[in-house]
């Protein structure tokens, strides 16, 4: 626990130092990026890495957290962080409504998958056709900088908000490493027969996890809309947030602390160099998320962090 | 008559058509050793699971330590004190061999690094204390066996349901297994277990239950129940007693 949480400070810090010598407005807003990128796969990370429940529709708790940090703010005159809050809240809540009858009933693999990415769509067309979310029009957040409204003239504001997170986010994976809610959460992902035989109860672990995961998700949805003042039933419940969780935490290393976190970088930077290289094709980061994806799975099943600890066994050490 | 740990009262489940269990009566007394046997496909380990609540009987009851517990789930059995292993071992593959205890020991042990101590303790006791840091996938057959017991041991249970801990072995390995589950019944801990391995039934159990198409045909000591015309007709097939008399 103490090297994850040293290696967690370390991390922070060099972000921070990064995020003060950079001018940039460019590399600043890649940062940024990466870092969002980083808690979309972190969240994922937390029920698909650490419990095995693979979902297809995180969009659904992204989609939560914008539209009710929006509703709450632009319809309700919330103040930005208590609609934070609120989006995080409102997130874990779906999580737990989704993820009781699931667990419930028993749903796994293809089926857990099937469900998420139903709600997602579900919940993408109730946002088309209520009237509180604005329809197909979207929600705009009207611009207003200031700290206190979650809105900040330069992106140094924001990289330290989603650093915010993502250190939480990592906080609750280390904690995962090494607690009891982990240990029965991987036994759970392992063999769930076994997990019960010795106590534990696969249904409140998995349903917990849904719930923390939801929470992630919820507030980088909330922060997505501080960042870009816009949301659509699109852009918060659609395919392409899923996706984007899913690929991170699976290129990086399911299960493990940091591979999210690298899985993110990786793609986030691919996803750039063919930007600069084809120009803004629509849809073309999806295709080399697509490749590299099959990639890893093929060549490397346990991602990128797994080949730090298949070194590390090679030289004789142990993993952990 | 004291009170039995556990007892079962006409306990029956059919899948479809066949019916696996049928009207199973026993009681088995606390601090014993007793074994369940019978042929291929008698119904042993789904009367195991009927126990420790992975299948719900059809009719019947299961009362253990006092408790009414017919169907229920598994882990709650767990915390009651009643665990089981598995006849096809089913490790935490990705995890070691010291992680897939503790998630035993958590049971009783809230703290991370208390529940790995103990898990090495318990390791200890099943003779797996070279293997800590192993990956369970990378267990021989026999160290799997053993890491099952460890798990089930390691809930601090007071009933052991043991499903064949000593199948797949070599004759080395189960002379070398069956100490440790005399251990552990001298420790206090009731067990029963299903067992092919005749060996460790006559030399281990002092109570046997035979189980022959889902029925129990037989029960008595060790001893007896070999002797028993209906357990080697049930075993060797119609007729097999009388000849192996006149033999």
């Amino acid at each position: 626990m103490a090297r994850d949480l040293t290696g967690i400070v370390i991390f922070a810090l060099a972000v921070i130092a990064l995020t003060l010598l950079l001018s940039s407005g460019v590399w600043l807003n890649a940062l940024m990026m990466t870092l969002y990128a980083a808690l979309l796969a972190l969240a994922w990370n937390l029920l698909g890495g650490f419990g095995g429940q693979f979902s297809f529709g995180h969009a659904l708790f992204f989609g939560t957290g914008a539209y009710a940090s929006a509703v709450a703010q632009v319809t309700h005159g919330i103040n930005a962080w208590a609609a934070l809050a609120l989006a995080i809240v409102a997130a874990a809540a779906v999580g737990a409504f989704v993820g009781a009858p699931a667990f419930r009933y028993g749903l796994k693999g293809s089926y857990f998958a099937l469900v998420t990415l139903a709600f997602a769509e579900v919940f993408r067309i109730l946002a088309l056709s209520a009237g509180f979310t604005g329809g197909g029009v979207g929600m705009m957040l009207p611009l207003n900088e200031s700290i206190a409204n979650l809105q900040f003239g330069s992106r140094k504001g924001y990289v330290a908000l989603m650093l915010g997170c993502v250190v939480a986010a990592l906080a609750t994976t280390a904690w995962l490493r090494h607690s009891r809610f982990g240990a029965r959460l991987q036994a759970v992902r392992d063999n769930e027969d076994a997990a019960r035989a010795v106590g534990v109860d696969p249904y409140r672990i998995k349903l917990g996890a849904t719930i923390a995961s939801a929470a992630f998700m919820g507030a980088a949805g909330a922060l997505y809309l501080q960042v870009f003042q816009y949301i659509d039933p699109g852009i918060a419940f659609g395919p392409h947030v899923s996706v984007e969780a899913l690929v991170g935490a699976i290129v990086g290393g399911m299960g493990t602390l940091w591979g999210p976190v690298l899985g993110a970088a990786l793609l986030h930077a691919l996803g750039e160099a063919t930007r600069n290289l084809f120009g803004q094709l629509p849809g073309l980061n999806l295709v080399i998320y697509g490749s590299v994806l099959v990639v890893i799975v093929l060549f490397m099943p346990r991602g990128l962090a797994g080949l730090g600890d298949l070194r590390r066994s090679e030289r004789g050490g142990r993993n952990g | 008559m004291a009170d039995a740990l556990l007892e079962l009262t006409s306990v029956s489940v059919a899948f479809g058509g066949l019916r696996a269990v049928q009207d199973v009566s026993l009681r088995l007394m606390p601090g014993t050793l007793g074994a369940l046997i019978g042929p291929n496909g008698a119904g042993k380990t789904t009367l195991f699971a009927l126990i420790s609540g992975f299948l719900k009987p059809d009719t019947g009851r299961v009362v253990f330590d006092g408790h009414d517990i017919t169907g229920q789930a598994p882990h709650l059995n767990a915390r009651r004190g009643l665990s089981r292993t598995f006849q096809i071992v089913q490790p935490f593959a990705a995890q070691t061999v010291r992680e897939n205890i503790a998630v035993a020991t958590h049971l009783h042990e809230p703290r991370r690094v208390a529940a790995l101590a103990e898990a090495e303790r318990v390791a200890a006791r099943v003779g797996l204390a070279a293997q800590l840091d192993k990956p369970a996938a990378d267990l021989t057959v026999s160290a799997r066996k053993r890491l099952e017991l460890a798990r089930a041991l390691a809930t601090r249970p007071k009933l052991l349901l043991l499903d064949e801990v000593l199948a797949g072995l070599n004759p080395q390995e189960v002379a070398e297994m069956i100490p440790v589950v005399k251990a552990i019944a001298a420790g206090g801990i009731t067990v029963l277990m299903i067992e092919h391995v005749m060996q460790a039934v006559m030399h281990l159990a002092q109570h046997v239950w035979v189980l022959a198409q889902g029925q129990l045909i037989a029960e008595g000591s060790p001893a007896a129940v070999t002797r028993d015309p209906r357990v080697i007709e049930a075993y060797l097939g119609h007729g097999a007693a009388a000849r192996l008399q006149a033999a």
